[in-house]
């Protein structure tokens, strides 16, 4: 049986197109703003939602993704919460993958087993921990994936040839592929760096690749979209989110149509490069 | 658990030691710990690499560090102890070493290191400002650009050695987000180091980190326990019977504890910031208060809420001031190996004041927090014990927060 997640990208290269990933931070800026979008992603045009587990010391993380993760916990946000929101996404949609990203000690805290029964029971597709790198596969990778969950690996532009196949070994799902050195929502990707990074790494795998940090625009996520199957987009949603919120970081009217409507022109722009059809 | 043969082989290959340690790092970063890793590794094992950190140790930072008696504290306590109790107090002079702490006798191997592998650029974290003073000034010492990362909160309690760093030629940047001490200082320079990859060495401070950090630090930290150990010797003729340093990421005190972990008759003790007190919740005891979690590219002991958000810690001591400790503390608390309490604020000024009285000694914040439990644990040990307490740094950069404590003006 097919996941969602790869059902989801053979549909998108059906049609010639890579995947718009789409990044919000769960709880951001309350928990039923955040369910009311995350349920409005699809219709927007997402095709994958990541769906950020907050934490207090997001290393990896740019200022946009740090205050987002923050404003969350301000409001009461807990990774129980965080599952039961994907819990009712699911009763409504049972097509678009939704992946969880986050650090690793919420999970541990929680108990990896007992995440893993209730984030595979909520409906969710697939984990992106980010400081669980190869060398901790014990930790939560393998179990995810015994658990039936994707552990969707980051590669980044420091993974050399020689490290790659370590990386990739036990990533399912997809291959999310950092475009820059450096933290979320900072520097601008490289088109055609990324172009030449995800040609390296699709010798090495047969899993999709899709390009995030560092994709602010419209016009930069089509110029990515050219030569990756996704492209994922976090610190602008968040900060267009940020910008519509009132001096006591409560939502506003404006807060949901905000995001929704970035969400649209990116799906335009994604979906107006066609790409060589795959099999 | 049952006690390993011994407690100094430490970490495994894949740097844990027993459940802790290991290297919970963004990928970006793990090309960059590997590489850091195989160049340890054979710097250890060149001759040459030793011989350069010998003679800067010895005629930069200035060591061998002297053993004292402190005699007039030794007596004040037999004061107010049963006849035949009172134990015999040596203090580690790691005050006396360049820069004012132990922490130069780590960014000395580090530097080195980093000169080794051709980085031109320094990133560090600092708490106190100690570390940070630390690095900018071996960066002066060997023209390196040097940037050091510190709480908001901490450049404002530390001011002293804020401009010092500055003077010494560093960058000092102000770091805004979450508690604005110790733990965000370290998030921002994993953020400058992921983003710097190909020119920048990170100066860990502390026995904490990724693989081999915890291990790396710890070795250049042993200096002070492997001197304490012949020092004794010849002073005495026989081990010390018990060891005691403070606590925050647990560098000076792994310094002094590692060359003893092995024998039995050693009594060891770490000491944490009880801050307010440990019901207050306003502390910074990992050990004595938190979880195993997995924070900063190791799993250790940390302060945490039940949803695994790491809690602000609190402490007098901005070098305290942390939420985490390294991981092979955790460890030996778990084996048993060593034993861990803490000391309030109030303790610790108490101590401050004391020591500085009695020997003429001002020590730092950090190093009151150990004189506050020597105070409590030494009158209840006879008067044969023999007992070395790390003075890890001076006062100096306390003195203007300890004056505006006791309500002096400056």
């Amino acid at each position: 049986m097919s996941t969602r997640i790869e059902t989801r990208f053979k549909a998108c290269a059906t049609e010639g197109r890579a995947a718009l990933v789409t990044f919000v931070t769960a709880g951001d800026p309350d928990f039923d703003t955040s369910l009311a979008l995350l349920k409005a992603l699809p219709a927007a045009g997402a095709d994958i939602i990541e769906f950020g587990v907050p934490f207090t010391d997001p290393m990896a993380d740019g200022p946009a993704i740090q205050a987002a993760g923050l404003r969350a916990l301000a409001a009461g946000q807990t990774l129980a919460k965080t599952l039961a929101m994907v819990k009712t996404f699911r009763e409504g949609d049972n097509t678009t993958p939704v992946v969880l990203m986050g650090y690793y000690n919420p999970v541990y805290v929680y108990g990896v087993e007992r995440f893993l029964n209730d984030a595979k029971a909520a409906g969710v597709d697939g984990l992106v921990v980010v400081d669980l790198p190869p060398e901790e596969d014990e930790e939560l990778c393998l179990p995810a994936l015994a658990a039936g969950l994707d552990f969707i690996r980051l590669a980044t532009p420091t993974t050399d040839d020689k490290r790659l196949p370590a990386v990739l070994k036990h990533t399912a799902g997809f291959v999310y592929y950092v475009s820059i050195t450096g933290i979320t929502g900072m520097a601008q990707a490289d088109p055609t760096a990324v172009g030449t990074a995800v040609t390296r790494i699709k010798r090495h795998t047969a899993l999709p690749v899709a390009v995030g940090f560092g994709v602010k625009t419209p016009e930069s996520a089509a110029a990515i979209a050219a030569n990756a199957d996704g492209v994922v987009v976090g610190s602008a949603l968040i900060d267009a989110l940020r910008a519509t919120l009132d001096s006591e970081n409560r939502a506003t009217p404006a807060t949901l149509p905000a995001v929704t409507d970035l969400v649209g022109r990116l799906a335009d722009a994604v979906r107006g490069v066609r790409r060589q059809a795959a099999e | 658990m049952n006690a390993p043969n011994s407690f100094r082989t430490g970490p495994d290959d894949n740097g844990h030691f027993g459940l802790f340690g290991g290297r919970f790092v963004a990928e970006t970063l793990m090309p960059l710990i590997l590489d850091l890793e195989t160049a340890y590794n054979e710097a250890k094992a060149d001759p040459a690499y030793k011989a350069e950190m010998d003679a800067g140790l010895k005629h930069y930072v200035g060591r061998p560090s002297p053993l004292y008696y402190a005699e007039r504290l030794t007596e004040h306590l037999r004061a107010g102890a049963a006849p035949g109790m009172g134990a015999k107090i040596y203090f580690k002079r790691e005050e006396l070493n360049h820069t004012g702490s132990h922490k130069v006798n780590n960014v000395l191997g580090q530097i080195l290191l980093a000169r080794r592998m051709g980085k031109k650029r320094i990133i560090a974290e600092t708490g106190a400002g100690q570390h940070g003073v630390a690095t900018a000034t071996l960066c002066a010492r060997y023209g390196l650009e040097c940037v050091v990362y510190m709480g908001a909160v901490d450049v404002a309690r530390q001011a002293p050695n804020v401009f010092r760093m500055k003077m010494l030629g560093a960058s000092v940047v102000p770091v805004q987000s979450g508690s604005k001490t110790l733990k965000d200082a370290m998030n921002e320079a994993l953020r400058d180091w992921v983003t710097n990859v190909s020119d920048t060495f990170y100066c860990i401070g502390t026995v904490a980190g990724p693989h081999p950090y915890p291990a790396m630090v710890r070795d250049f930290q042993s200096i002070i326990g492997t001197e304490t150990r012949e020092q004794m010797l010849e002073m005495e003729g026989r081990l010390p019977d018990s060891l005691i340093a403070c606590i925050g990421g647990g560098s000076n005190a792994m310094g002094l504890f590692h060359p003893f972990l092995d024998d039995p008759s050693v009594r060891i003790f770490g000491v944490e910031a009880a801050g307010h007190g440990i019901p207050s919740g306003q502390h910074a005891a990992s050990l004595t208060g938190g979880r195993p979690g997995v924070l900063h590219g190791n799993r250790t002991y940390l302060l945490m809420d039940g949803d695994g958000q790491i809690a602000e810690a609190h402490s007098i001591s901005a070098g305290l001031d942390y939420p985490g400790i390294g991981p092979e503390h955790s460890w030996l608390h778990d084996t048993g190996r060593a034993t861990y309490i803490s000391a309030t604020d109030d303790e610790a000024l108490a101590a401050f004041q004391l020591v500085a009285k009695l020997e003429g000694i001002i020590p730092a914040l950090e190093p009151a927090h150990a004189l506050a439990k020597v105070a409590d644990l030494a009158p209840t040990l006879p008067e044969d014990h023999l007992m070395v307490v790390n003075l890890s740094g001076r006062g100096d950069k306390d003195i203007p927060q300890v004056a505006d404590i006791l309500g002096t003006s400056l």
